[in-house]
């Protein structure tokens, strides 16, 4: 089994407001020095047998992303060793 | 009497309200289930409001997906009046009838109030009965309403009259007319045709005194039916 992980995030052009209220939020901490914050989801797909990347990039373009407001990467990753 | 047809997706609220709205209107109203692609025959359809599928991914994204959603692509792509309203407009986006999109309030807050708008275009199936430059009043309720596309295709929006309406102030209020930080203040938009309208406010929760803040809203559900009569009278 091989995981694949399809990161998504916003264009940089579409203003992220929940970015931006995280960022408010980090001096707070006293956390100074972070310009800017933005806010995407990471998707985790298993898939059985040997990945097929073209069928990814679809799932990614036609449902896990809206390509008219969001940007999308796709990487391979190891999957993690379950915990004894 | 025209049948508008009102799909119910999982998660969908404002069917009902909307079905209703086509019976005040003088039309019958025809429920359409999501796992259905008959259209069983109506003249127009409208997306309601609400939270298909739990909003989960993107609000819009999976209900595109629905086996009604490809009759309904295919019928709109032959001219048949479709409307969306609040999220059936998000799915008109993500089914791409409609260009650009709705992303989060940008003041993060979810709206729900009374809005005055400005109807622009009344050139689409949906908005001849209104007068050009009509200012209605109809409520708003969505988190996630914020309409975006890129300069080019606002500017081709605007150019072509496409357009449908966008938020005021209105008469009375002060403030902040724009609920959601929507681009050059769009509330509403058709494509190319004009048969194919996405507003993100409700005019269906306008259409009588006793629960409504106007009867403005009515205005959509007539004018569907006023643009259905005139087809029809049009010989083949």
């Amino acid at each position: 089994m091989a995981r694949v992980v399809v990161d998504v995030m916003l264009k940089p052009e579409i203003l992220d407001p929940q970015g931006q209220a995280v960022a408010n939020a980090l001096p707070r901490l006293g956390v100074t020095g972070i310009g800017s914050v933005r806010i995407g989801k990471r998707i985790e797909l298993d898939v059985d047998g040997d990945v097929d990347l073209d069928q990814i990039r679809e799932i990614a373009d036609k449902l896990l992303a809206n390509p008219v407001i969001e940007d999308f990467t796709i990487r391979m990753e190891e999957p993690a060793e379950v915990a004894k | 009497m025209s049948r508008v047809g009102v799909v119910t997706f999982p998660g969908s609220l404002d069917d009902r309200d909307a079905l209703r709205a086509v019976r005040l209107a003088g039309g019958e109203g025809v429920r359409l289930w999501h796992d259905d692609p008959d259209l069983y025959g109506v003249e127009a359809v409208i997306l309601p409001g609400g939270f298909s599928y739990g909003d989960y991914l993107r609000c819009g994204a999976i209900a595109r997906f629905a086996a009604v959603m490809d009759s309904i692509v295919k019928a709109a792509g032959d001219g048949m009046p479709v409307l969306g309203i609040c999220n059936g407009f998000q799915i008109l986006c993500e089914a791409h009838l409609l260009p650009g999109g709705l992303t989060r309030n940008q003041h993060l807050h979810f709206r729900n109030r009374d809005q005055w708008l400005k109807v622009e275009s009344t050139d689409t199936a949906w908005t001849g009965g209104f007068q050009p430059e009509q200012q209605i009043l109809v409520p708003i309720k969505s988190g996630e309403g914020c309409y975006v596309a890129d300069a080019a295709t606002l500017d081709e929006l605007e150019a072509k009259g496409r357009v449908v309406a966008r938020y005021v102030a209105g008469p009375k209020s002060t403030g902040n007319h724009n609920p959601n930080g929507s681009l050059r203040d769009i509330a509403g938009i058709s494509n190319e045709r004009g048969n194919v309208v996405g507003i993100m406010p409700h005019p269906e929760h306008a259409v009588e005194a006793l629960t409504g803040p106007s009867v403005d809203g009515l205005g959509f559900f007539t004018g569907v039916l006023s643009h259905l009569g005139a087809a029809a009278e049009v010989p083949a």
